[in-house]
């Protein structure tokens, strides 16, 4: 995503990360691996959240994720991605707006 | 098993002395086509897709590899670049230059190996397995670091043996199919097979992406692969074998500039 924006300006974030997403019929034969996918995806943006995915097991293994922002004021865009483990991934990026 | 692959061996033997195809220099010599690497293949989005680092999922090994590479290690072993510095200088052209015979081993030793050494000898470590997402990353993060870089391995001195045994392997049919590399990637280059394009199998761009894979692969995995599909006996990941083919692949490809991670069906 850009370092900075317009104020009203529409930016576009894009986002990928490192995930097996298993989802649980990936073992041949008798085995089942336990199901292991991010089900959620979520931004916010001042404080607000901007966007939720739930997330379904047919998404490809390291998802990609595109999606447009408004710019309104300078502040974080912060990133959460949840998985069937419960581990959370959070990454938080600046936006200054002029 | 066994007996089925001494039966082909001795096939191919009979084939070879009867019309002289397999001589030791080299069988069915190809009129000299410039080879073409399966970039060249992919439909125009995956290409773009390739081209895009955020959109090219290798770079999240990439990345990984960077910080692998500067971070300490949990234990109080050194990190990589307590003694390599900065790998932007230090390890440019490295990968391009891999594998090479180790001096005092004898032994062919690709970038794999290579880091392998410095965890065992220099960290005191257990080595990465391969497909490891540690092992990639650091060799995905050290080949990106050669991109643009010629391939320029050497095949001369203690290393023309590997070469040799190399080309064997490329020209020697295998599998219940019975089909050597050549005859496909020499010989068949730009037809099509299951879905794929088959091109002349440039190894510039491993570790690369796979979409059948969901994931960063290895030189070794893809090797396994094509194994596999002419129903051949697989060799290990790491193996003399599959680092003779490396050595061969990337001199017969040499000059051709490292693209690493790419992107593949
Ligand atoms: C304690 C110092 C030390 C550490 C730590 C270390 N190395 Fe090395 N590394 C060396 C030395 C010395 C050589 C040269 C060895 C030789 O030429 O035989 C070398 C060689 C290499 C080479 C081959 C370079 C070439 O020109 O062929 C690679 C690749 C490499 N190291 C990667 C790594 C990676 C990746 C790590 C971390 C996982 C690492 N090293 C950690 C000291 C170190
Ligand atoms: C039956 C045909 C066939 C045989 C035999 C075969 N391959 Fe392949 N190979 C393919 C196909 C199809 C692909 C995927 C499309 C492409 O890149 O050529 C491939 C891909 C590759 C690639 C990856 C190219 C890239 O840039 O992604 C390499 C390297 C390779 N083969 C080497 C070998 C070697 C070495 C052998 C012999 C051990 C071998 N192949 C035998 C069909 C074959």
């Amino acid at each position: 995503m850009p370092a900075t924006a317009q104020a009203g300006e529409t930016i576009k974030i894009r986002t990928a990360i490192q995930h097996p997403m298993i989802t649980g019929h990936t073992d041949a034969g008798p085995n089942v691996a336990p199901r292991k996918i991010i089900h959620t995806f979520a931004v916010a943006y001042l404080d607000a959240e901007v966007l939720r995915i739930d997330v379904a097991p047919g998404i490809a293994a390291n998802p990609f994720f595109a999606f447009n922002l408004r710019a309104r004021s300078s502040g974080d865009v912060v990133f959460t991605w949840i998985d069937d483990t419960g581990e959370v991934i959070v990454e938080t990026r600046q936006l200054t707006v002029t | 098993m066994g007996g089925l692959r001494v039966l082909c061996i001795a096939i191919v033997l009979i084939h070879s002395h009867t019309i002289g195809a397999f001589a030791a220099d080299g069988p069915l010599r190809v009129e000299a086509q410039p080879l073409r690497s399966a970039s060249e293949f992919l439909s125009p989005a995956l290409r773009a897709e390739q081209a895009d680092p955020i959109r090219n999922r290798g770079m999240l090994w990439v990345e990984q590899g960077e910080r692998l590479f500067t971070q300490p290690p949990p234990g109080g072993a050194p990190s990589c670049a307590t003694c390599h510095a900065r790998a932007e200088t230090s390890m440019r052209g490295v990968a391009a230059r891999l594998p090479a015979v180790d001096a005092a081993s004898g032994q062919l030793v690709n970038l794999e190996g290579r880091v392998n050494e410095c965890r065992i000898v220099r960290q005191s470590l257990p080595p990465l397995d391969y497909e490891t997402d540690e092992l990639l990353a650091l060799t995905a993060y050290l080949t990106a670091l050669s991109n643009g870089e010629p391939l320029a391995v050497s095949i001369d001195g203690p290393a023309s043996a590997f070469y040799a045994y190399g080309q064997q392997l490329w020209n020697e049919r295998q599998g219940q199919l019975n089909v050597a590399c050549t005859q496909c990637h020499d010989q068949s280059v730009g037809r099509k097979l299951r879905g794929d394009t088959i091109s002349s199998a440039v190894p510039t761009g491993y570790p690369a992406y796979r979409l059948e894979w969901q994931t960063l692969g290895s030189l070794h995995r893809r090797l396994r692969a094509c194994q596999l599909g002419v129903r051949a006996q697989l060799f290990e990941l790491g193996s003399r074998e599959y680092l003779a083919l490396e050595l061969y692949l990337k001199s017969r490809a040499r000059r051709h500039p490292i693209d690493a991670p790419a992107l593949r069906r």
